[in-house]
């Protein structure tokens, strides 16, 4: 508990340093693994089974990247990747706002019998759906394209909905119904004011599908079979199956496929943590 | 708490009388027509139909065949593989979820006590969190290699001899635990939102009444941060019991089976052998083994969730 203007106690203190120390070893074991990570990719293949293993690389072979990365199409990979992300964040973002308004600022007979089956949903394990969604993707056709990817997206999300409907209810119902008594439509109050009002939990919302998306990798292993159409999941997974002895090259492009999130993280840390904190809630 | 109770709770305007007005009326349902129609072609029947799938035999090249129990007699009586991969898929989750809860818990505690720093502190412990999948299970793979990777490494230090980890039948769970700790951060980030929320007057009220640290921690800081806990809980028993990718990468469910995680098993028979009617059934079992789990959970919840009485703010 803070201690008000007056000097620490020497209990105090030495409690203090006692909970910097904690967690500076604590973070210190977190980033050991993203080191180990950066510190193999480094190393000549002979180094990397160097007994015992070199906490720095001795030797620094920066060639381990564009040697690994020239392995297998990663770009293409990356590009797949990217247009099926991209596609899946967007019917995400806008289906899961449209249906969590209706589910948050309008009033209507059934609404909170509806949301319960969107919770319960929530809960369902994707699998138990897996193999006649598969069945109905193949009588299609679309095995081996991109659409059982993305299609699922645009038909909204549960915990996003889920999301977007308590922060949408936070906000004050007098000011829909000022916008209404001036004219403005339903569907403008919705567009106009309450999308603009919610930029933190629009992007927890973008962050978290980006985030899911690209980490998928049951998905793309099910309906995708041609090596044109990998994701970097898929890729990666290729990879280690050839490669699967050359840790350093392995490392190396395993970084390269965090790398994104990486950055996006480092940029919108402010939503991923509101985000959380959004789904936090009870 | 049931869960009509807890959306009604939630929901701003539930306990007001309300005039429905035919216009909003349409207006919703058109705004929630996505939704609707995904749950029914993406949900509703794939369930329905799943479910229809356990009574037959099925390769997909051929017709079906009913088989009436068969597949549930197999899945419970001559294939031992089922019941073995749920138990050590229960086993890794109940020895993974309380870590998890315990060391977010006493992480986001340290950090809530005006400690500088915080946002640094944060951002590691919460950056793993963000990170899954193929690229992560690769890593930890060559964490644990036996001979060269960073754990035994470490434990060297120390002078102790690690395992062959992911070659030990005993080692292979407890290494996927301890991958698991990796990413505690995401709920440590939900405990600490939770802590911030807790009004300081009850700590100033229960300090002046001479409570200890022991005591303030079991009367106010568990009780008041319970809800959230359990909601970690139940989404932490659906989302670890899901683990495929890291066992599918690093051991295809070796050494012996020891890591043969139920998903990975329905993923074998359904994409692999394509016995669909079979993987239909064990699917089906996975999901009432989850439902009942969390049932129990929530049977358990009035016992020690607290809910703050119901505040009668409408918006």
């Amino acid at each position: 508990m803070s201690s008000k203007g007056v000097g620490l106690s020497a209990r105090q203190i030495i409690s203090k340093i006692f909970v910097y120390a904690v967690l500076a070893i604590g973070s210190i074991v977190i980033l050991l693994p993203l080191q180990w990570m950066i510190s193999t990719s480094l190393k000549p293949l002979s180094h990397v089974f160097r007994f015992p293993p070199e906490f720095w690389p001795q030797k620094i072979v920066w060639e381990n990247y564009p040697h690994a990365l020239t392995q297998l199409p990663f770009d293409l990979y990356f590009a797949n990747t990217m247009f099926i992300v991209v596609l899946c964040l967007l019917g995400e973002l806008i289906v899961s706002s449209v249906v969590a308004y209706a589910f948050s600022r309008l009033r209507w007979r059934g609404r909170n019998a509806l949301f319960i089956v969107v919770l319960a949903t929530m809960m369902l394990p994707r699998q138990v759906t897996m193999i006649p969604e598969f069945i109905v993707f193949k009588q299609l056709g679309m095995i081996d394209t991109f659409w059982p990817l993305i299609l699922p997206s645009w038909f909204g999300n549960p915990f996003y909905i889920f999301l977007l409907r308590q922060y949408f209810l936070t906000h004050s119902r007098e000011l829909d119904q000022a916008a209404v008594i001036d004219g403005c439509s339903r569907f403008g109050v919705f567009w106009r004011i309450t999308m603009p009002m919610s930029k933190p939990v629009l992007g927890a919302v973008a962050i978290f599908s980006f985030q899911f998306h690209w980490n998928d990798f049951f998905r793309p292993l099910i309906f995708l079979l041609d090596q044109d159409k990998y994701t970097l999941a898929l890729g990666l997974r290729f990879f280690q199956g050839t490669y699967g002895t050359e840790w350093n090259s392995l490392m190396a492009v395993s970084l390269v496929v965090m790398l994104p999130l990486i950055i996006v993280f480092f940029f919108a840390q402010k939503y991923f943590i509101q985000g959380v904190v959004f789904t936090g809630y009870k | 708490m049931s869960l009509a109770q807890f959306v009604k709770n939630q929901s701003g305007f539930a306990n007001l009388s309300i005039s429905y007005q035919r216009g909003e009326t349409l207006l919703a349902w058109a705004m929630v027509s996505p939704w609707v129609a995904g749950f029914l072609l993406l949900t509703a029947f794939p369930m329905v139909a799943s479910l229809a799938l356990s009574f037959f035999k099925w390769n997909i090249l051929s017709p079906p065949e009913y088989v009436g129990l068969a597949n549930y007699h197999k899945l419970f009586f001559s294939d031992p593989l089922p019941m073995h991969s749920l138990k050590i898929t229960v086993i890794f989750s109940l020895a993974s979820i309380p870590l998890n809860i315990v060391f977010g818990l006493v992480i986001a505690m340290l950090l809530n006590t005006n400690i500088r720093g915080l946002a640094v502190f944060r951002t590691i412990y919460y950056l793993p969190a963000i990170l899954s999948g193929v690229a992560v299970a690769i890593l930890w793979q060559w964490i644990f290699s036996s001979d060269f990777g960073l754990l035994n490494t470490a434990l060297r230090i120390f002078g102790i001899e690690g395992p062959a980890w992911l070659g030990s039948k005993v080692w292979v769970l407890p290494a996927f635990v301890i991958m698991r700790l990796w990413s505690v951060g995401g709920g440590m980030i939900i405990y600490l939102a939770g802590l911030q929320a807790i009004p300081t007057d009850l700590y100033e009220a229960a300090e002046i009444d001479g409570a200890n640290w022991w005591q303030r921690i079991f009367s106010i800081t568990l009780p008041m941060l319970s809800p959230t806990i359990f909601f970690q809980l139940i989404t932490g028993v659906i989302f670890t019991m899901q683990i495929f990718t890291e066992t599918f990468i690093m051991t295809d469910g070796g050494p012996a089976n020891a890591s043969l995680f139920y998903l990975l098993y329905l993923y074998r028979q359904a994409f692999q052998n394509f016995k669909m009617g079979y993987a239909s059934a064990l699917a089906w079992v996975f999901f009432l083994a989850i439902l009942l789990l969390t049932i129990i959970l929530f049977a358990t919840a009035k016992f020690w969730v607290y809910y703050e009485a119901e505040s009668e703010e409408d918006n």
